[in-house]
């Protein structure tokens, strides 16, 4: 298997920047978990010229809504959901300096321009697979919006999140090119 | 004749085991076509996320905790029995505590929500029933929650009846192809045909609870099933949509007779984590 890039969060951007589509990297550090509604009112504060919960340069987001955790464990199972759904957020929040963008499937031609323009990457976890990555998490602290339940913003430490780069800093995607490597007539 | 009676009280305990267990444990027919996968697998990305995926399982039900973060909405098959008696209470309200119960107690995620409001019922209550009255005095119960990752890439449409077969091909391999990598493929495909327009939804999910892999008895749809997976499998989406040869473990077909002028082909797509579990009281 190919070699295993070790990357930080908060970012620091000679690494992501140096990330190719297609490489295999484990993410360690402070990430935030925002989906659906999160990405929708973190979206209309900013048009209304509101502070945000977090501070969101340099930082990474983590698509995902988190099952309940069971005594004694820091978190339930935790893996991407669809990322396509905050496509019409992501733009936004990679103007305010996110940097990592933690998901699931294709994005947008809108968000591999913005990654581009802000030099910004989108890695993906494996779908479904919640148990094995819920295991990379050490803490897990709720931040804002607990009305949201499982949609509310978390933060959480991760240690060695194993993650594949699907669209990098010079804008390429590797669910464009990925399929059409084994694609048949 | 004496009639069966069975108090709700069972039905509810039931559901609540059924929607844990469905969480939990994946049927070894999914995690035997998982390993086969595997086998055919040729992408370096493929092979490694079937790894993990299978990892994954191990993890979930030694540490009895949900294989997916997502344990969806809870769809209940109901079969019931004519000469059964149910006692006790409503039967609806059983299944819903059912719920209630195995989501709370299962550390299960609640996903449910109003649909304009947006405002989340906390419970993951109300399920979706399905019930169907059949000969004889038991009760199955069949409980699938489904994920909104895959739910969400489902799609129906009414095809005239010239586009036949062809335009069923067509317009699946059109929805596997637009949902790409976002349902978290290797993808189980079930596939609804004839009927009217909810009858064909109906079919396409019901399709879904067959064990996986089974060819349809009907054998025009078993060889239907056939070369759709071949296509599938052609288009070179892989495991998460990164490329690769396996992109559907399966693909499942129920028909039922439709009208002179339609042609209803409903595309329900499942995602790898197949979950459904049984009962018969």
């Amino acid at each position: 298997m190919k070699e295993i890039k070790q990357i930080q969060a908060p970012v620091i951007q000679e690494q992501i920047e140096g990330l190719k589509i297609g490489e295999m990297v484990q993410l360690s550090g402070v990430i935030y978990t925002a989906r659906d509604a999160a990405h929708k009112r973190m979206v209309n504060q900013l048009k209304e010229g509101k502070p945000l919960p977090i501070e969101l340069e340099n930082q990474a987001i983590f698509y995902v809504g988190p099952s309940p955790a069971k005594p004694g464990r820091v978190i339930g199972s935790c893996g991407p959901t669809t990322s396509s759904r905050m496509d019409s957020y992501a733009p936004i929040l990679l103007e305010q300096g996110l940097k990592i963008m933690i998901g699931k499937g294709q994005r947008s031609p809108e968000v591999v321009a913005a990654a581009k323009k802000h030099q910004a990457v989108y890695l993906v976890g494996i779908g479904g697979a919640a148990a094995l990555m819920s295991q990379c998490v050490k803490k897990a602290e709720l931040v804002d919006y607990p009305d949201l339940g499982t949609e509310a913003i978390r933060r959480l430490e991760v240690e060695k999140m194993p993650l594949i780069v699907a669209i990098d800093t010079k804008g390429n995607n590797l669910f464009e090119v990925g399929p059409k490597q084994y694609a048949e007539k | 004749m004496q009639v069966k009676e069975i108090n709700v009280a069972q039905i509810t305990e039931t559901v609540a085991k059924l929607c844990i267990d469905a969480c939990l444990y994946l049927g070894d027919d999914v995690v035997e076509l998982l390993h086969q996968a595997r086998e055919k697998e040729v992408s370096d990305f493929g092979c490694y996320i079937l790894d993990r995926m299978l990892e994954n399982l191990e993890i979930a039900s030694e540490q009895q905790i949900p294989m997916c973060q997502d344990t969806g909405m809870t769809v209940v098959f109901l079969e019931i029995g004519q000469d059964l008696h149910i006692t006790g209470g409503n039967l609806e309200d059983a299944i819903n505590e059912g719920v209630r119960r195995g989501y709370q107690e299962g550390y299960l995620r609640k996903s449910v929500l109003s649909p304009l409001e947006r405002v989340n019922t906390k419970d993951n209550t109300p399920a979706v029933i399905h019930t169907k009255i059949v000969p004889g005095d038991n009760l199955k119960i069949r409980v699938a929650p489904k994920g909104a990752g895959s739910e969400n890439m489902s799609r129906l449409k009414m095809l005239k009846p010239a586009d036949g077969l062809e335009g069923i091909k067509e317009f699946v391999l059109e929805t596997v192809t637009l949902a790409g990598g976002c349902p978290c493929p290797p993808l189980i495909l079930g596939i609804g045909i004839g009927g009217t327009m909810e009858k064909a939804a109906l079919l396409a999910k019901e399709a879904l609870l067959r064990k996986a892999g089974t060819p349809s008895s009907d054998s025009l749809a078993a060889e239907l099933e056939a070369e759709i997976l071949e296509l599938v499998n052609k288009t070179g989406i892989g495991p998460q949509g990164l490329g690769g040869k396996v992109t559907a473990l399966a693909v499942h077909i129920e028909t039922y007779p439709t009208h002179i002028a339609e042609l209803p082909v409903a595309v329900n797509i499942q995602c790898h984590a197949a979950r459904h579990k049984e009962a018969i009281l």
